[in-house]
């Protein structure tokens, strides 16, 4: 164990550190955000509407995110289209150019597939009780999806959301396959550099450990506040 | 006393024996990714210039060998966590690498190129280069000269795990230039179709001043633990042989129309 490969190279492991960060929250913020509206169409009893949205979460469910990063990053800029595009400088293309993007972009499709359907999983278990105390208020459908069935179900979609963003945390690992110089990418290339790999990757471990409790202390806050109302009672009265 | 000694010295053959072990079996291993040095075969098996030379020492050295398909990333920590005996995977000798591993014999030169498109006005030079994206494959020799000379110096490296996916990015445009080892870059892309429209820029590169010389190494050898003295000096001793019978001479005119020995 020579700590002097960590201590020298401690740059290296903060710019990857950051990199990693903003990557998961951006990629799970977008993702987050279009899952919302696409868990709702998921449920929709109309085929049409719901059946895209199907195929969408089937095809990134069911593929690896590594093969989707490929993909997009040189399976797109393989094509003579897209190169003549950059060549061009047409703004929008250009994007699919940037590492970053193309790993934003999977990300974000991948977790955006995965919390769809936890999202939908969890509006379908919205208790019957819930749903006809609505409609005997009167609510129109609209009102009673915005005022009963989304707040219920995102609550009861935290614990699961929660093991979703530190799967991504952890399958973010996968941006250093793309030359983005994350976390797991400063490691390589600091093991490449002084042929130690234990002490590269160790300490690479042991950042993404820190980062996995700090988010689970964060959703056990987000559960204590927004499900309160499901947890065991403390000082339950005694029966009979 | 007598007896003493004599078990002493009878001790003292039995290690001297144990030392200079002779190698009949021997694992090597190779990556795949580095053609035409070490590529996958049609078979799925390792094939290419590496791999021939590898063959032809053992079969001088009356040795049965079996290949291991190994990453370029762990190939160092994994020969000495004895998953194999040697590396023949065109390996620059470097003094980096003599820390951890040592080598035989060069088996060939290899100098630097930078490669671009064609009509491209960069140079390999720090200040020609400065603020491009130059591609390297991370943890070669490539990778060690631009951090080490061009980096500080503004220019943009971004480090690939394989060889090939360099390529693929200076195709598509996302790299300006990439820098690898000269007769790799000629064999593995240069040659290809997808090559066609790309060149070296400037000369080959064999360093320009000691500091440069020490990073670029002294050619290509074959890397084995450094307990294995009686190894290195088994291959040294076939090279020799492969070399001045003519075996290398053939099987180099498989892959290159040139010397590629060197001085």
């Amino acid at each position: 164990m020579d700590l002097s490969v960590i201590t020298g190279s401690l740059d290296q492991y903060l710019a990857g550190l950051w990199l990693t960060v903003h990557l998961v929250a951006l990629s799970c913020a977008i993702g987050l955000a279009a899952a919302v509206p696409l868990a709702v169409a998921r449920v929709s009893r109309n085929p049409a509407v719901r059946g895209p949205v199907a195929a969408y979460t089937w095809f990134f469910r069911g593929t690896p995110m590594l093969v989707q990063l490929l993909l997009i990053y040189y399976g797109l800029g393989q094509f003579q289209w897209m190169q003549a595009q950059w060549e061009a400088g047409h703004p929008f293309w250009l994007l699919f150019r940037e590492p970053y993007f193309c790993a934003l972009l999977a990300f974000a499709l991948n977790t955006g597939a995965y919390t769809t359907e936890i999202i939908a999983g969890a509006i379908r278990n919205v208790p019957h009780g819930e749903i006809e105390a609505a409609k005997a208020a009167g609510m129109s459908r609209f009102v009673m999806a915005r005022r009963i069935l989304l707040p219920s179900a995102l609550r009861r979609a935290i614990p699961a959301y929660s093991n979703e963003v530190i799967l991504m945390l952890q399958g973010s690992s996968i941006a250093s396959a793309i030359t983005l110089v994350d976390l797991t990418g400063a490691a390589r290339n600091v093991y490449s550099k002084h042929f130690a790999p234990f002490e590269a990757f160790v300490f690479a471990g042991l950042i993404y450990l820190v980062l996995t409790f700090a988010l689970v202390g964060l959703f056990q806050l987000a559960e204590r506040r927004w499900l309160a109302h499901l947890r065991a009672q403390r000082n339950p009265r005694p029966v009979g | 006393m007598n007896r003493f000694a004599a078990v002493l010295i009878a001790l003292g053959l039995l290690s001297a024996g144990a030392q200079a072990k002779e190698w009949t079996e021997i694992r090597l291993a190779s990556e795949g990714a580095y053609p035409p040095f070490n590529t996958i075969g049609p078979n799925g098996a390792l094939a290419g210039f590496d791999i021939d030379i590898g063959n032809a020492l053992c079969a001088e050295m009356k040795a049965k060998c079996t290949w291991v398909k190994q990453e370029w990333d762990g190939m160092i920590p994994a020969l000495n966590a004895r998953k194999f005996d040697a590396i023949v995977a065109s390996m620059s000798i470097t003094a980096e690498r003599q820390k951890q591993v040592d080598f035989s014999d060069k088996y060939y030169a290899t100098p630097l190129g930078l490669v671009a498109r064609k009509g491209s006005p960069l140079l390999p030079s720090a200040e020609s280069l400065k603020g491009r994206k130059v591609g390297v494959q991370r943890g070669t020799v490539a990778d060690n000269f631009a951090t080490r000379f061009w980096e500080p110096k503004g220019v943009n490296v971004v480090r690939y795990a394989k060889q090939d996916e360099a390529y693929l990015d200076l195709a598509s445009g996302r790299l300006e230039a990439a820098l690898a080892d000269a007769l790799e870059a000629e064999g593995g892309f240069l040659a290809k179709p997808e090559g066609a429209g790309y060149a070296f820029l400037g000369s080959r590169m064999f360093g320009a001043n000691a500091e440069e010389k020490a990073v670029i190494g002294d050619g290509v050898g074959i890397a084995v633990r450094k307990k294995d003295a009686d190894l290195k000096a088994q291959l040294n001793k076939a090279l020799a042989t492969i070399r001045a019978n003519g075996t290398y001479d053939v099987l180099r005119k498989k892959y290159f129309d040139y010397d590629i020995y060197g001085q």
